[in-house]
């Protein structure tokens, strides 16, 4: 791609994420516990890790966001699927079909979810806020509320997010992190450059303009949150992975590290605005920041005061960025 | 020029005025005067400037050279708040109400009386009274939601609103855009007021015979520059138009020989669930058909049933022959009708977007490959519509919400056109953009009947109408009460039509 296509202020917000990753990066390079401990391949391999979950949530969350919505059943909808998925191990089903129906699940909750948005042109807020209580009470209900430990466990599902084999090296990664890049390049493909994902920039953009293009906009954003809740199946498979274990009070709070990934990834949440890079990068900042803090050993309530405070200023930056500009040009 | 006179002194001077915005020139030497309780027209096209005098005037803006001054005294605004203190009140365009909010509580936003915090009932009362009653409208209710009024209505809060504050220069930017011919009407009986009373208007607007009629002097602006004013009475409508562009319009409507061939849009009876409640019409390949009337006559409700926007309650609607009533937007395109929308910015457009996705969004396919769209050919294939119709504009990928609003009304068009559209039904396709845009509009849709295709024109400005259809329809009260060549129309008969002759003295009044 030509760089005199973007107009230069485009092609700064684009990758203002990625500026923001290497900033946090030059920071922790400054200091020497962290240039010592956190630049290593054995630890990037855990942040990578660390990533995954919020990471393939966040693809889901992106197209949503997109479009203009929001879904805040992703936390609960990845529990209920990790119980899922341990009841499946428990049932003796293989890793296919332990992801193929798991993914099935998300997606048919996701399902509801565009389904009733659509038919009664309810808030997006309002619907996934009920699916949330709803999902979240179904996996206790499934799980008989408490976690739920497969007797046999399944060895492929497990290595999915697995990275003891050698902790101290960057190669091999578990197959879960391969899993996320590839659908990242992929789902970047759809969004950016399918005819689907110009219809779903288009819907968040003004609704009413795709309509009146002839787009099929209740039919789109049904598939929409299908999509997204297959990638919280996803996620929800992955979640498992991590803990070895199904469990329905995991992963509270999720759906608002995902949007917060999205949104540093430079999403608006009005819609029409967003990328797949950008907020697989953001997902990757905050495992980042946690990581960093974690080896400094700061206290956890540093990390969310640090984590609530990069949020602000990356949405700020719109801001801030043209405030800057014009001291800078003041000082000339 | 402006004597100084007793009766006459001078209100506001603007001198040599420039502004630049880096290497762009949006100001190179304007000057002005306005006396006291004169209405002075500020015309130019698109980009001449006007909006950035608009907002040194209004102090959103510091000019970088040149002077202005009040009743004599020097007059540098460094903030809107500055400006408005000083006397210098400004409606914009598009309406600045909250919706939510009462009358009242709107014209006093900003504004309100108080002691620490605390509003004062009564005192509220009597400013947003007299300010209505100001500009004629004491029956205005106070305590209704802004939301319910109509937009004339709306439009009379907003300058009432501006009264408020006892201005002593007004400045109205395009206030007709969106008023029907009688609440135009209205509007100019309140400016008459306003001038009466002392107060100066400046008054922006592209509709050159509102200005004629409003204004006793005017000044032109071209390229930022003032190139012209004088006396209004004394100014023919061409020779306004020469100075705007700069070059003689031989031929605003240009009109080539075309014959109407088969019917392709058949309307029988055609109802809405609201509006329209009647509707019979016939379109033919390579005719422009009008459709003229007030607003709420339900026009924009027809051109949405037809399109299948809005669900059709009765009658049949048949395209090319085959009966077609229960539709989708999205079946009327592939059957080659296209809605260009009234609000460009509200529905129109997605105005985030580029103008490349925007004007390729309802035909994909040809910049398609399985499923993945080819940034490159969608580029070439806009760049095409985009010399087409002369937009001016970086390039494909820019943003249509950057463009000038003609340039933004060329690219919806375009969507029409890169659809390959053969009934192009076109709300309100010249609302506020500039002349020089507009008369290439005018020649578009002439080509476009040349070519065969047929075309729905709803407008409520009059001449426009008179001057481009074929046949001109009238709606009154959500029906299609009649359809007649142009040559047998008049204005007066047009505009007796709209009205319903029966209400025409209600209406007048």
């Amino acid at each position: 791609m030509k760089l005199a296509q973007f107009g230069s202020r485009d092609f700064l917000k684009a990758i203002r994420p990625f500026v923001g990753l290497f900033v946090v990066l030059l920071l922790f390079a400054m200091d020497a516990e962290l240039r010592s401990l956190f630049f290593k391949g054995g630890n990037f391999k855990t942040i990578l890790t660390q990533t995954v979950i919020v990471a393939i949530g966040a693809m889901g969350m992106t197209l949503v966001i997109v479009s203009g919505g929001i879904d805040l059943s992703a936390g609960s909808l990845v529990a209920l699927c990790s119980v899922v998925t341990a009841k499946l191990i428990e049932h003796g089903h293989g890793l296919a079909a332990v992801l193929v129906l798991t993914v099935l699940v998300g997606g048919l909750a996701g399902l509801a979810n565009g389904g009733i948005i659509a038919a009664f042109r309810m808030m997006p807020f309002i619907v996934t806020l009920g699916m949330m209580g709803i999902a979240r009470g179904i996996s206790k209900w499934l799980a008989d509320n408490q976690t739920v430990n497969p007797e046999v466990p399944l060895e492929s599902v497990n290595s999915l997010m697995d990275k003891s084999h050698s902790p101290l090296t960057f190669f091999p990664l578990p197959d879960g992190v391969w899993l996320a890049l590839g659908l990242a390049v992929v789902m970047t493909v759809v969004l950016r450059s399918s005819v689907f994902g110009r219809y779903v920039f288009a819907i968040g953009s003004n609704e009413d303009t795709a309509r009146l293009c002839g787009i099929r906009v209740n039919a789109n954003k049904i598939a929409i949150y299908a999509l997204a809740g297959a990638f919280f199946g996803l996620a929800g498979v992955m979640q498992f992975s991590r803990l070895t274990q199904g469990d329905p009070s995991v992963a509270i709070g999720l759906e608002l590290q995902i949007i917060a990934a999205v949104v540093i990834g430079g999403a608006s949440l009005s819609g029409g605005v967003g990328s797949i890079p950008g907020s697989v990068i953001g997902a990757f900042m905050m495992a980042c920041l946690a990581n960093g803090s974690g080896i400094k050993d700061w206290p956890n309530y540093m990390q969310e005061i640090i984590i609530g405070a990069v949020i602000i200023l990356a949405v700020g930056m719109d801001k801030i960025e043209p405030m800057l500009q014009r001291i800078l040009r003041r000082g000339k | 020029m402006a004597k100084e006179t007793e009766s006459n002194p001078l209100r506001l001077r603007i001198r040599g005025v420039a502004k630049r915005f880096g290497p762009t020139v949006a100001l190179g030497g304007v000057s002005l005067e306005v006396a006291t309780g004169e209405v002075h027209a500020l015309i130019g096209e698109n980009g001449a400037g006007k909006s950035t005098l608009m907002k040194v005037l209004s102090g959103a803006h510091q000019p970088d050279a040149g002077s202005l001054s009040l009743d004599g005294q020097p007059y540098e605004p460094s903030d809107p708040l500055h400006a408005r203190n000083s006397g210098v009140a400004m409606i914009y365009q598009e309406l600045n109400l909250a919706p939510d909010l009462s009358v009242e509580e709107n014209m006093l936003l900003g504004n309100e009386p108080q002691t620490f915090g605390w509003l004062h009932r009564g005192e509220r009362r009597r400013l947003a009274k007299r300010a209505l009653e100001e500009i004629g409208q004491p029956q205005m209710p106070l305590d209704v939601p802004v939301r319910s009024l109509t937009i004339a209505q709306q439009q009379l809060v907003e300058i009432a609103r501006a009264l408020v504050g006892e201005p002593r220069v007004l400045i109205m930017d395009e206030p007709t855009s969106s008023l029907t011919q009688l609440d135009t009407e209205n509007l100019f009986s309140v400016i008459e007021r306003l001038s009466q009373r002392g107060v100066s208007v400046i008054y922006i607007s592209h509709f050159l015979e509102e200005c004629q009629r409003v204004a006793s002097r005017f000044t032109v602006l071209r390229d930022g520059r003032s190139v012209g004013s004088g006396a209004m009475a004394g100014a023919s409508l061409d020779e306004i138009i020469q100075l705007m562009v700069g070059r003689t319009v031989d031929e605003i409507y240009p009109r080539t020989s075309r014959a109407a061939g088969e019917p392709v849009l058949e309307l029988r009876g055609v109802a809405g669930l609201a509006k329209p409640s009647r509707v019979d019409l016939t379109l033919r390949a390579g005719e422009i058909v009008g459709l003229f009337g007030l607003v709420g006559a339900g026009r924009t409700e027809t051109l949405r049933a037809v399109f299948g926007l809005d669900r059709l309650a009765k009658g049949s609607v048949s395209v090319f022959s085959r009966e077609a009533s229960r539709s989708t937007p999205a079946k009327r395109l592939v059957n080659g009708v296209g809605l260009l929308s009234e609000d460009r910015k509200e529905e129109g457009l997605l105005l985030g977007r580029s103008i490349a996705d925007n004007l390729t969004l309802t035909r994909l396919g040809p910049v398609t490959r399985m499923g993945i769209v080819n940034s490159t050919a969608q580029a070439t294939a806009a760049g095409e519509w985009m010399a087409r119709l002369d937009v001016k504009a970086l390039d494909a990928t820019q943003p249509v919400g950057e463009l000038s609003g003609g340039n933004q009304q060329k690219i919806a068009l375009g969507r029409l056109l890169h659809h390959e559209a053969k009934i192009l039904l076109l709300d309100e396709p010249t609302r506020g953009i500039d002349v020089g845009s507009k008369a290439q509009i005018y020649r578009l849709m002439n080509e476009l009947s040349g070519e065969g295709r047929a075309l729905v024109f709803v407008s409520s400005y009059l001449p426009e109408l008179l001057g481009v259809c074929d046949r001109i329809g009238v709606m009154c009260r959500g029906e299609l009460t009649e359809v007649r060549p142009v040559a047998d129309w008049s204005e007066a008969e047009i505009i007796r039509a709209a009205l319903g002759q029966a209400e025409t003295g209600e209406a007048a009044a």
